[in-house]
C-alpha cells in the first residue's frame, strides 16, 4: 500500500475522567519522512501516541496509520508499526539477549533467526558486553536502547517513539538520533514526541507543536524558527534594584527570568545590529548590566513567540529543559 | 500458540530469577506439613495417623500458594510497561495468559513433589499404584490452574503488585474450610453447608482416595467439574476484562 500520508489524525479528542486531554488534534505525516510532535509535559503527546499505536480509544476524531483505521483495523496497524514509550518495555529479570529473542520471536522469527537478530541488535546498539547481564542492572540509557533495539526485530513502516531522549545521557541521545537517521535511512517513517526543540530542529521533517491538547503551530523547523527567534540573549544584571528595575520596563517581552542570578533572557536573531539594539533599550545608561551571552533558543521560547504565555507543566529553569545539561551515568 | 510458548518460556525464568517468591514456594510446603504433621497434628483426631490424612491439604494450601503468585505476574505485567509492548506487537491477551498458567502450572508440580517428599519423610504410607500416583498428579494440576486462573483475574484487577498479593491471600483461606485439614463433622453446623460443597472439598477427598485408598465417587467428578468451571469462567471473565481495560 503506498499512500503519501503514513499518519492521519482528525479532531483526535481524549479526555480522562473530566480532564480533556486532547481537543481536537489534527496533523498529517508523510511516508518515509520523520514528525516531531513538540509540547511540554500535560500537552498530549503521549496519548497522541497510545492512539496512533492502538492502545488507547479516543473519544472523538479518527486516526489512520499505515493506511488502516487505529480503530476498526487495529491488528492491520499493529503488524505495521513499533513503539517505544517512555517507560522502558522490557524484564528486569531476563537478560538483555533474551530479552531481545523472546521480542523476535513474538514478531514471528524462527528460533535460530530470533538469536541471530538479537545479535545483530545487541552489537548495533552498544549493548554486547551487558548482553548476558539482567537488565535490572543496567543504566537507564542501556535500557531505553534495549527498548529501541527490542521495537526493531524487524523493520516497521512506521516507529513511534515517545520521547526516546527525555532523560538520557548523551552517548544514549547521540545513539538514539543516529538510529532515526538511520531508520529514515531504511525509509521506516519516524514518528517522535520531544520536549526539546534543538532535538525537533535536529531529526524532523515536519513539527506540529501542541499545548494543552491543541496543536498550535506546524510546519518545518525552519518555518517554526522563523516565527520565533532561534536564539536568546540572556543578560546579567548588576544588583538587585537594577533586576527589578529592567524586569519592569522589559514586562511581556522576557523569555525567562531567574531573579536568583539575576539573569533575563530576551529573543535575538543574534546578530550585531539587534543585539547592540537590545542592549541600548535595556539599559541606555550603561550601569545595569554586568555580562551578556547568547544562547540556543528553547521550548520557552518557543511557547512564548507562539502563545504569549509560557507553556503549561514547564518550569521556567532552563536546564530542565536543555537536554545536553542533564545526565544519567551510562 | 507460538507467542503463547514464547510467554511461557518467559514467565517460568521469570518465576524461576524471582529469588524470594521461589525461596518461599519451596520453603512453605517444608514448612506447612512440619507445622501441621509435629505441631497440630498430636491435638487433631481424624481417626488415621494425622500424616495420612494431612496430605491432600497441604499439597492444595500450597498449590493455592504458588498458584497465586500468577496475580502478582499478571499485575507486574499489566502495570509494567510489557503490556503495551505486548500489545503493540499484537500478542494477543490469552496468549499471555496461557504463558503465566503454564508456569504456574510448572512451579505447582514442584512444590507438589516437595510435599510428597517431605511427607513421606514424617511417616506418610501411600497405597497409590501408578496410575493413583498420575491420577493425584493429574488432580493438583487441574486444580492449579483454576487457582492460577482465578488468580490472573485478581491480578488484572488490582492496581498494584502488593494489592494483588493480598486479593489471593484470601484464597489461601479456602482450604482450611474443608476437608482438607479436619473432616467436616468436626465443624460448627453453620458450616457445614458450606465446608461440603466448596470446590476444595470434593478435590481434597479425591486426592486422598487417590492416595491412601478408599472410593473417590462422585468427589471426583463434582472436583474436576469445579476446576474445569473455575478454569473456564476466570479465563472468559479475564478475557472480557482485558478487553474492556486494555483491548
Amino acid at each position: 500500500m503506498t499512500n503519501e500520508w503514513t499518519v492521519e489524525a482528525a479532531a483526535l479528542e481524549k479526555s480522562y475522567g473530566s480532564t480533556p486531554v486532547l481537543r481536537g488534534v489534527a496533523f498529517a505525516m508523510k511516508a518515509g519522512s520523520v514528525l516531531a510532535l513538540l509540547g511540554p509535559n500535560g500537552a498530549g503527546k503521549t496519548t497522541t501516541v497510545r492512539i496512533l499505536a492502538t492502545l488507547d480509544r479516543p473519544d472523538g476524531g479518527e486516526a489512520r496509520v499505515a493506511g488502516f483505521d487505529v480503530m476498526t483495523e487495529r491488528e492491520e496497524v499493529r503488524r505495521r508499526i513499533s513503539l517505544t514509550g517512555q517507560s522502558a518495555a522490557v524484564d528486569e529479570l531476563q537478560t538483555g539477549a533474551e530479552n531481545l529473542r523472546m521480542a523476535a520471536r513474538l514478531r514471528g522469527l524462527t528460533r535460530n533467526g530470533a538469536r541471530r537478530r538479537a545479535a545483530e541488535l545487541l552489537e548495533r546498539f552498544e549493548l554486547v558486553e551487558a548482553a548476558e547481564r539482567r537488565v535490572g542492572t543496567y543504566s537507564g540509557g542501556m535500557r531505553r536502547r534495549l527498548d529501541l533495539a527490542m521495537g526493531l526485530v524487524t523493520q516497521p513502516e512506521v516507529m513511534f517513539l515517545d520521547e526516546p531522549t527525555t532523560g538520557l545521557d548523551p552517548r544514549s541521545r547521540q545513539t538514539m538520533w543516529e538510529v532515526v537517521g538511520e531508520l529514515v535511512g531504511l525509509g521506516v517513517s519516524v514518528f517522535l514526541t520531544t520536549q526539546y526543540l534543538e532535538e525537533a530542529d535536529r531529526l524532523a521533517d515536519h513539527v506540529v507543536v501542541v499545548d494543552h491538547g491543541r496543536v498550535i503551530a506546524e510546519g518545518t523547523p525552519a518555518e517554526l524558527k522563523r516565527r520565533v527567534a532561534d536564539q536568546r540573549l540572556v543578560l546579567e544584571l548588576a544588583d538587585e534594584t537594577a533586576f527589578e528595575h529592567a524586569c519592569g520596563s522589559l514586562d511581556g517581552r522576557l523569555v525567562h527570568a531567574d531573579p536568583g542570578r539575576r539573569e533575563l533572557s530576551l529573543a535575538t536573531d543574534g546578530t550585531a545590529d539587534h543585539v547592540r539594539e537590545l542592549l541600548d533599550q535595556v539599559d541606555p545608561d550603561r550601569t545595569l548590566l554586568t555580562r551578556f551571552a547568547i544562547e540556543a533558543a528553547t521550548l520557552d521560547d518557543v511557547f512564548l513567540a507562539l502563545t504569549g504565555s509560557a507553556p503549561s507543566g514547564l518550569t521556567t529553569n532552563r536546564e530542565a529543559l536543555t537536554p545536553t545539561e542533564e545526565t544519567i551515568d551510562v | 500458540m507460538s507467542d503463547a510458548l514464547t510467554l511461557a518460556g518467559r514467565a517460568v525464568r521469570l518465576s524461576r530469577r524471582q529469588l524470594d517468591a521461589l525461596l518461599m514456594a519451596l520453603v512453605l510446603p517444608v514448612l506447612l506439613m512440619i507445622l501441621f504433621v509435629e505441631l497440630f497434628g498430636g491435638a487433631i483426631q481424624t481417626g488415621t495417623r494425622y500424616v495420612t490424612y494431612v496430605v491432600p491439604g497441604v499439597l492444595l494450601l500450597c498449590a493455592s500458594y504458588s498458584s497465586g503468585l500468577t496475580a502478582v505476574s499478571i499485575c507486574q505485567d499489566m502495570t509494567g510497561g510489557i503490556i503495551d509492548r505486548l500489545r503493540s506487537m499484537d500478542v494477543p491477551a490469552r496468549a499471555m495468559f496461557a504463558g503465566h498458567l503454564v508456569a504456574s502450572a510448572a512451579r505447582n508440580m514442584v512444590s507438589a513433589a516437595l510435599v510428597i517428599a517431605v511427607a513421606l519423610l514424617l511417616g506418610f504410607h501411600p497405597h497409590a499404584g501408578l496410575l493413583d500416583w498420575l491420577g493425584a498428579a493429574g488432580v493438583v494440576l487441574a486444580f492449579a490452574i483454576a487457582i492460577s486462573a482465578v488468580s490472573a483475574l485478581l491480578g488484572l484487577f488490582a492496581s498494584s503488585a502488593e494489592a494483588a498479593n493480598g486479593y489471593t491471600f484470601l484464597i489461601m483461606f479456602l482450604p482450611y474450610a474443608s476437608s482438607a485439614f479436619v473432616p467436616v463433622r468436626t465443624m460448627p453446623a453453620w458450616l457445614h453447608g458450606f465446608a461440603a460443597h466448596q470446590p476444595i472439598t470434593p478435590i481434597a477427598e479425591t486426592l486422598r482416595a487417590l492416595l491412601v485408598g478408599g472410593a473417590a465417587g462422585a468427589n471426583a467428578w463434582i472436583g474436576l467439574a469445579w476446576c474445569a468451571g473455575l478454569t473456564a469462567g476466570s479465563l472468559a471473565a479475564a478475557g472480557f476484562a482485558f478487553a474492556r481495560r486494555a483491548g
